[in-house]
C-alpha cells in the first residue's frame, strides 16, 4: 500500500543525504521524495510517497523520526488530505492530430506551454491517479518525455472544523 | 580553576579571541573530558598542537581503528563519552569499523576528524574523503562545521546526542580553515536541535498494564539486553526481579546487569545461549524484554519465537518496538525510570512449577565441558580466570568461540564487566577495548580473552599498552583456527576447512618484543599458575594458551532454526 509522508526537518546541508541514505540503508522502497521550503525558512517539508504493509510503513515513521534534523514526521493514511503531482510532457503532436489533442488537455485541464513543430509540450497537476490517467491517454500520440515532482500533500482542515 | 574561569567568561557574555581549534578543547573541557584518544595528521596539527598543554589525558594508539575501539570500550567501562580524534582521509577512514561497532551496541563517542580546507572540498585533494557521506549510516548523527561560530554549539551538540536518548557515535567534521580561523566568542553557544527529543518518562498507564501481566503471568521471563547497563539500571532490575519473583536471561551485552551468581539468573540466551534460558523464552507465557532489540542471535527463527508468550518491551528507542516481534505492551523510556515504576506496581508470586521446571533444565543442560581431557579446554582457562578474579575482573573479547566461551564460563556480577562487540561482531575489537577499559578505570583487573585470529587484526596495540603501563591481560585462546568458522564447516560443510586457517607467530616472543610480558601455556596443569603470575604482573601480559585446536562451542542453535531446536545437547548430558 502507498503511504504519503510528511516531514518537517531542519533546512540545513546534509538533510537530504541523511534521510535518503536512512530509506537505502534500511531497504524502504521510496516511489518519491519531494523537498521544498516552508513558511518558515528554517524549516523545509519532504513529502515522502513510500510502499509497504503496516508494520513497514510504522518502521518508516520512527526511523524517520530518530533522524536527528528532522523535527516532526505525519503519515497521511486514514485522513483526508489534498495530494498533487506536477508534470510536464511532451507529446507527439503532428498538426492533424492537434484539434484531438487540444480537447484531451482541455479534458484534463492541462495547459500547452510549448509548441513545437512536431511536438506539444503539456504541464498538467493533480492527484496522482489524474496524471497517470493522462499519461494513459496521451500513449497513442507517443510520448516523447516525462518530467513529474513527485507528490506534495497537505491533510485537509475541514475535518476539524465543524 | 582555569576551565571554570573560561566557563564563566562565555556565559558572561565577555568575548575573547579564540581559535576553531581552541575552542575545540575548551569546550570538550566543558563537556568533562579529561581523557581521549587519537593519531594526528596533516590537517588536525591546529587542533593538536592546542591539545598539546591541555589538560587532558591523551592516548595515542597505532591505528585509528584501535583509538576508536579504545574510546568506545573507555565508554562502556565508565559510563562516560569516549572522544578519538583523527586527521581527515586515511586516518577518518580508519575509524569506520570502530564507530560501526559503536553504533551497533549504542556507545556513546565522540569522533573529531580533520578535513582539508572548505574551498577545497569536492576537488579530491590530498587527503580528502567524504567523511560525513562515508559515516553516516554509521553514526547517530554526524556533520561538518563550516563556519567557525557554529563550533562550540555544535560540540555541546555532539556530546548531547551521543550520551543522551539511545546513545550512540557522533561524527563532527572540521575543515582546517575552520579549525584556525578566530571568532570572538561570548555569543550564545545554546544548542539548537529541535529534532531532537528524548523520552524518558514511560507511559504510566503502559506501567501498570505492565504490571498486571506480570503479576496474572504464571511462566514469566525478563529478557535483558544492554540497554539496562547504558541506563545504569541493575539495581532496579534486582528489584524487580526479587520482588516479582523472575527469572532472568541476559543477550550478550546484557550479561553483567543480573548477578548471574542469584538462583533467578538463567544466562545468555540466543544461539550460543543456554538452554535452559532458551527453553525457558520458549514456553513462558509472558516475555519482558528490556532495553533488548529481538536480535536474530537470540531470536532464531523469528516466526517460532516465544510463541506463547505475551511480549512487553520496554525501550528508549520507540523503532526498536515492534521492530521484529510483535509487541503487546509497549513501554518507551528510559529503563531506570521505567522499572523503578513498575517495581512499585508488581507483586510476589511464587510460580513454584515454573521455578521447578526451569531448575531441572538447569540441571540437565548446564554449560559443560570434558574435564577429563589432558588437553587445555578453553572452557577450563576461562572457568579458572573466573575462579582467580573471583568473579571480579572486566573481561573484554574478540569475536568467534573465544567470546562464546567467556560468555558461557565466566560468571558475570555486575554492569560494565563484560566489554564485547556484540551488534557488529568485530574481530580485534579485545585489545584495543582492554586498553580502553583499563584507561577508563585504572585500579581494575582487565583481561582480554581473545581468539588468535582476532587478536591478529589489532596486536599492534600492544605497543600502546606497554607505552602507557597498562596491566592489562590477554589470554589467547590459541585453536589456530578461526575456530567459529571451523566449527560452521565441520557442521554445514563437511570439514572443508577453507581458509580458516594461517600460521600464527610465537605469541610470547611477540609480547616481549613489543615490552610486554608473554607467556605460553601448553599444558593444562599449568594453568592455573600462568593465569597466577598473568594477574601478579604490572605490566601487560600476554599469554597464549594452545587449547584443544578443534572443541566445538555447544549449545548451538543452526541458522534459521528454533532457538529450542539446539544441536550439541547430547554432548551436554553426556558430560553430567
Ligand atoms: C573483522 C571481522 N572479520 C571477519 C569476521 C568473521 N568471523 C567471525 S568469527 C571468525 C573467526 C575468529 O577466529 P579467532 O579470533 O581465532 O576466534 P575463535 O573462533 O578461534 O575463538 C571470523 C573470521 C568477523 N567477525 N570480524
Ligand atoms: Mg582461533
Amino acid at each position: 500500500m502507498k503511504h504519503i509522508i510528511s516531514a518537517l526537518v531542519e533546512n540545513k546541508p546534509g538533510v537530504l543525504a541523511h534521510v535518503a541514505g536512512m530509506f537505502a540503508a534500511r531497504a524502504f522502497n521510496i516511489d518519491s521524495l519531494v523537498v521544498g521550503r516552508t513558511e518558515d525558512p528554517a524549516l523545509s517539508r519532504m513529502t515522502i510517497v513510500v510502499i509497504g504493509d503496516d508494520r513497514v510503513v510504522e518502521q518508516v515513521r520512527k526511523q524517520l523520526a530518530k533522524v536527528v534534523p528532522v523535527v516532526k514526521v505525519q503519515d497521511f493514511v486514514g485522513q483526508p488530505v489534498v495530494a498533487r503531482d506536477l508534470m510536464l510532457i511532451a507529446i507527439s503532436a503532428p498538426p492533424e492530430k492537434r484539434p484531438e489533442l487540444m480537447s484531451l488537455i482541455e479534458m484534463f485541464r492541462g495547459k500547452v506551454v510549448d509548441i513545437g513543430q512536431k511536438s506539444l509540450m503539456v504541464e498538467v497537476c493533480g492527484p496522482e491517479s489524474k496524471i497517470e490517467a493522462f499519461i494513459n491517454a496521451c500513449k497513442p500520440y507517443g510520448i516523447k518525455s516525462v518530467a513529474r515532482t513527485g507528490t506534495i500533500a497537505m491533510s485537509r482542515q475541514a475535518k476539524t472544523e465543524p | 580553576m582555569k576551565s571554570k574561569s573560561r566557563t564563566s567568561a562565555r556565559s558572561a557574555g565577555q568575548p575573547t579571541i579564540k581559535t576553531g581549534a581552541q575552542i575545540i578543547v575548551d569546550m570538550l573541557i566543558e563537556q568533562g573530558v579529561d581523557t581521549m584518544f587519537g593519531y594526528t595528521g596533516g590537517v588536525v596539527l591546529p587542533l593538536f598542537d592546542r591539545l598539546f598543554d591541555a589538560p587532558i589525558h591523551f592516548v595515542v594508539p597505532r591505528h585509528e581503528q584501535g583509538g576508536c575501539h579504545m574510546a568506545d570500550a573507555y565508554a562502556r567501562a565508565s559510563g562516560k563519552v569516549g572522544v578519538v580524534v583523527t586527521t581527515s582521509g586515511p586516518g577518518a577512514c580508519n575509524l569506520v569499523t570502530g564507530l560501526a561497532t559503536a553504533m551497533m551496541d549504542s556507545v556513546p563517542v565522540v569522533a573529531l576528524t580533520g578535513q582539508v580546507r572548505t574551498e577545497l572540498i569536492g576537488n579530491d585533494a590530498f587527503q580528502e574523503a567524504d567523511t560525513t557521506g562515508i559515516t553516516r549510516p554509521i553514526t547517530k548523527y554526524n556533520c561538518i562545521v563550516k563556519d567557525v561560530k557554529d563550533m562550540a554549539r555544535t560540540i555541546r551538540e555532539a556530546f548531547y546526542i551521543a550520551s543522551t536518548g539511545r546513545p550512540g557515535p557522533v561524527l563532527i567534521d572540521i575543515p582546517v580553515d575552520v579549525a584556525v580561523a578566530k571568532y570572538s566568542t561570548g555569543g550564545s553557544v545554546e544548542m539548537e536541535l529541535p529534532g531532537y527529543r528524548v523520552r524518558t518518562k514511560g507511559h504510566t498507564k503502559q506501567i501498570s498494564t505492565a504490571a498486571e501481566a506480570i503479576n496474572e503471568s504464571k511462566q514469566p521471563v525478563l529478557y535483558v539486553g544492554g540497554g539496562v547497563i547504558i541506563a545504569n539500571a541493575s539495581e532496579e532490575l534486582r528489584a524487580l526481579a526479587e520482588k516479582a519473583h523472575l527469572p532472568v536471561t541476559m543477550t550478550l551485552l546484557g550479561l553483567g546487569s543480573y548477578d548471574q551468581r542469584k538462583p533467578e539468573s538463567l544466562d545468555m540466551l540466543g544461539m550460543h545461549g543456554a538452554a535452559y534460558a532458551n527453553y525457558a523464552v520458549q514456553e513462558c507465557d509472558l516475555l519482558i524484554a528490556v532495553g533488548a532489540r529481538f536480535d536474530d542471535r537470540v531470536t532464531g527463527k523469528i516466526e517460532t519465537f516465544a510463541p506463547n508468550a505475551k511480549v512487553i518491551h520496554i525501550d528508549i528507542d520507540p523503532s526498536s518496538i515492534s521492530k521484529n516481534v510483535h509487541v503487546d505492551i509497549p513501554v518507551v523510556g528510559d529503563a531506570k525510570d521505567i522499572l523503578g515504576e513498575l517495581v512499585k506496581d508488581v507483586e510476589y508470586r511464587e510460580r513454584k512449577r515454573w521455578f521447578n521446571k526451569i531448575a531441572e533444565w538447569k540441571k540437565k543442560f548446564a554449560f559443560r565441558y570434558d574435564r577429563k581431557s589432558s588437553t587445555v579446554k578453553p572452557q577450563y582457562v576461562v572457568e579458572e580466570l573466573c575462579r582467580q578474579t573471583e568473579s571480579k575482573a572486566i573481561i573484554t573479547t574478540g569475536v568467534g568461540q573465544n567470546q562464546m566461551w567467556a560468555a558461557q564460563f565466566y560468571r558475570f556480577t555486575r554492569p560494565r564487566q563484560l566489554i564485547s562487540s556484540g551488534g557488529l561482531g568485530t574481530m580485534g575489537y579485545g585489545l584495543p577495548a582492554a586498553i580502553g577499559a583499563q584507561v577508563a578505570r585504572p585500579d581494575a583487573t582487565v583481561i582480554d580473552i581473545d581468539g588468535d585470529h582476532s587478536f591478529n587484526m589489532t596486536m599492534t596495540e600492544l605497543a600502546t599498552a606497554v607505552e602507557h603501563n597498562l596491566p592489562i591481560n590477554v589470554c589467547i585462546l590459541n585453536n589456530g583456527y578461526m575456530g567459529m568458522v571451523r566449527q560452521w564447516q565441520e557442521l554445514f560443510y563437511n570439514k572443508r576447512y577453507s581458509k580458516s586457517y594461517l600460521s600464527n607467530p610465537d605469541y610470547a616472543v611477540v609480547a616481549q618484543a613489543m615490552g610486554a610480558v608473554g607467556i605460553t601455556v601448553d599444558k593444562k596443569a599449568d594453568v592455573p599458575k600462568a593465569i597466577k603470575k598473568m594477574l601478579a604482573e604490572k605490566k601487560p601480559c600476554v599469554v597464549d594458551f594452545r587449547i584443544e585446536r578443534e572443541e566445538n562451542v555447544w549449545p548451538m542453535v543452526p541458522a534459521g532454526k528454533s532457538i529450542d531446536e539446539m544441536s550439541g545437547l547430547d554432548i551436554l548430558e553426556r558430560l553430567i
